[in-house]
């Protein structure tokens, strides 16, 4: 039985950067193998991805960028774009569409570009978006981030439009649960959020990354 | 004719076709736990390997040494398991060998994790890691496609269901040694009594900055009863028929006999050569 995030993952434009979001339940078959996953993954500093699909083959496939990524900020001695890489995401999952299940959306910040999403479905295609959903959990979403969605949001409308879309993909889709978790990217570096569904998930918020 | 024979391919091909099954590996059907404890780690395992319906041993051992302080369960094929965190154990000694520093957990993990993804899930190997390292205790599942997962209590195997659920009505955070152990005995328990894939004893590792301690068979609750009666039947028993004695003169009509003894010319073979 392969293990897979049946999920519910998005990425969003905001004022002052980007915000990441996913909910943390990892399933195999009916079994809830992971309830507290971190499907947010760092690839560099102010690169992040959700991951949705294997979670063996988004870990490797994420654990190679940010080796490529390490590799690049070392020999230019500069920090990655964030098109750089979503560029290195899209050649691995387009190369090995054929052996891969992975859907991947890449946030990051950088000081040239601010702010950006990108957004890698099945095929391994790259779309760059203004904000991005994936993921299961998804589908029944679309409707309200279509509805909500405002460009230019402060960092507490950022916030407020990712946790009730995310809520919402929670409560429909079977296969999304847990906490939901967050993490919001701007020019002070990352912050994550994280907030639990005992209060409604309201807090606990944010915490000072590690 | 010299070189490969591939006829068994085609013949597997063919009994596939057929709808012939394939062959069962001998697997561990387990229950195997880790706990996270104040000041290191705890893994616990069963110690029943089946083959299909059959118990092929009682009281296998299913935690592996990777290195001193690093020490892996094992659930799935029992072979894979073996040979997976033999080869870790092998690279990661060479590695800190050359690096000359101890070795780490994330280290140990991410060697599994990229030799299993590599093999796409045909290595059946799903294993715990734990460990105490300079960076801290850590604890690891990985499975077979290479997946990997960080938590602070972890089970796996068939009894994972049954040992996750008394780790999520009695786990706490900030536990002693003795608690981290008692918790995961008990999970373990629960996976022997109500998982048919588990059974027999308990085995438990215990692992600090200081040492690794390994509790072979730490909880026996399938103990073998002592037979009530002797079943033995007492000599004479058998009422003898006919006696017969046969002299080495009578047999040495037919065969060659030789004497054997300490100086006897035919003597027993060759005498051993012995440094003095």
């Amino acid at each position: 039985m392969m293990f897979s995030l049946g999920t519910s993952i998005m990425a969003i434009n905001f004022r002052d950067g980007v915000i990441l979001g996913a909910d943390s339940r990892t399933t195999t078959g009916a079994y809830i193998a992971n309830r507290v996953t971190d499907k947010l993954t760092q690839v560099a500093d102010t690169i992040w991805c959700c991951r949705s699909g294997s979670a063996a083959d988004t870990q490797a496939v994420a654990d190679i960028v940010q080796y490529h990524l390490n590799m690049y900020a070392i020999t230019n001695n500069a920090p990655p774009n964030t098109q750089t890489a979503a560029a290195i995401f899209q050649e691995l999952c387009y190369d090995n569409k054929d052996a891969l299940s992975a859907g991947i959306i890449i946030a990051g910040f950088d000081h040239r570009h601010g702010g950006q999403v990108y957004s890698i479905p099945l095929g391994g295609s790259l779309h760059k978006q203004s904000y991005a959903i994936a993921g299961s959990g998804s589908t029944y979403i679309y409707g309200y981030c279509d509805a909500n969605w405002k460009e230019g949001m402060t960092e507490e409308e950022g916030i407020n439009f990712v946790k009730g879309a995310l809520g919402e993909a929670i409560k429909w889709d079977g296969s999304s649960g847990g906490v939901i978790r967050m993490v919001v990217l701007t020019a002070k570096g990352a912050v994550r959020h994280l907030y639990l569904p005992d209060n409604g998930y309201t807090g606990p918020g944010s915490k000072p990354i590690s | 004719m010299g070189g490969f024979d591939f006829s068994n391919h085609s013949r597997n091909i063919a009994l596939h076709a057929k709808g012939v099954p394939l062959p069962q590996a001998t697997s561990t059907g387990t229950t195997i736990v880790g706990c996270l404890f104040d000041g290191g780690v705890v893994i616990a395992a069963d110690t029943r390997a089946t083959s299909g319906p059959i118990v092929a041993d009682k009281n296998c051992q299913k935690l592996h040494y990777i290195a001193p302080q690093i020490w892996c369960a094992g659930a799935g094929t029992a072979a894979d398991t073996e040979f997976t965190t033999a080869l870790v154990s092998s690279n990661l000694e060479l590695h800190a060998l050359s690096t000359g520093r101890k070795p780490r957990v994330v280290t140990c993990m991410t060697m599994l994790k990229q030799h299993l993804f590599r093999y796409q899930g045909h290595i059946g190997a799903y294993l715990v890691v734990a460990g105490c390292d300079p960076t801290g205790s850590h604890l690891f599942t990985v499975h077979a496609h290479g997946s990997t997962d960080k938590l602070p209590y972890v089970t796996m195997g068939s009894g994972s269901l049954a040992a996750m659920s008394v780790f999520e009505s009695k786990w706490k955070g900030q536990l002693t040694r003795d608690e981290a152990v008692k918790l995961c005995s008990e999970a373990i328990l629960a996976g022997i009594f109500n998982d048919l894939g588990s059974g027999s004893n308990v085995d438990v590792c215990v692992i600090t900055p200081e040492k690794a301690t390994l509790l072979r068979n730490y909880i026996q609750p399938n103990q073998r009863e002592p037979k009530m009666r002797n079943y033995r039947f007492e000599k004479g028993t058998t009422a003898v028929l006919s006696e017969k004695v046969i002299t080495r003169e009578d047999i040495s009509k037919y065969v060659t006999v030789h004497e054997l003894g300490e100086d006897g010319a035919a003597g027993t073979g060759e005498k051993m050569e012995v440094d003095t």
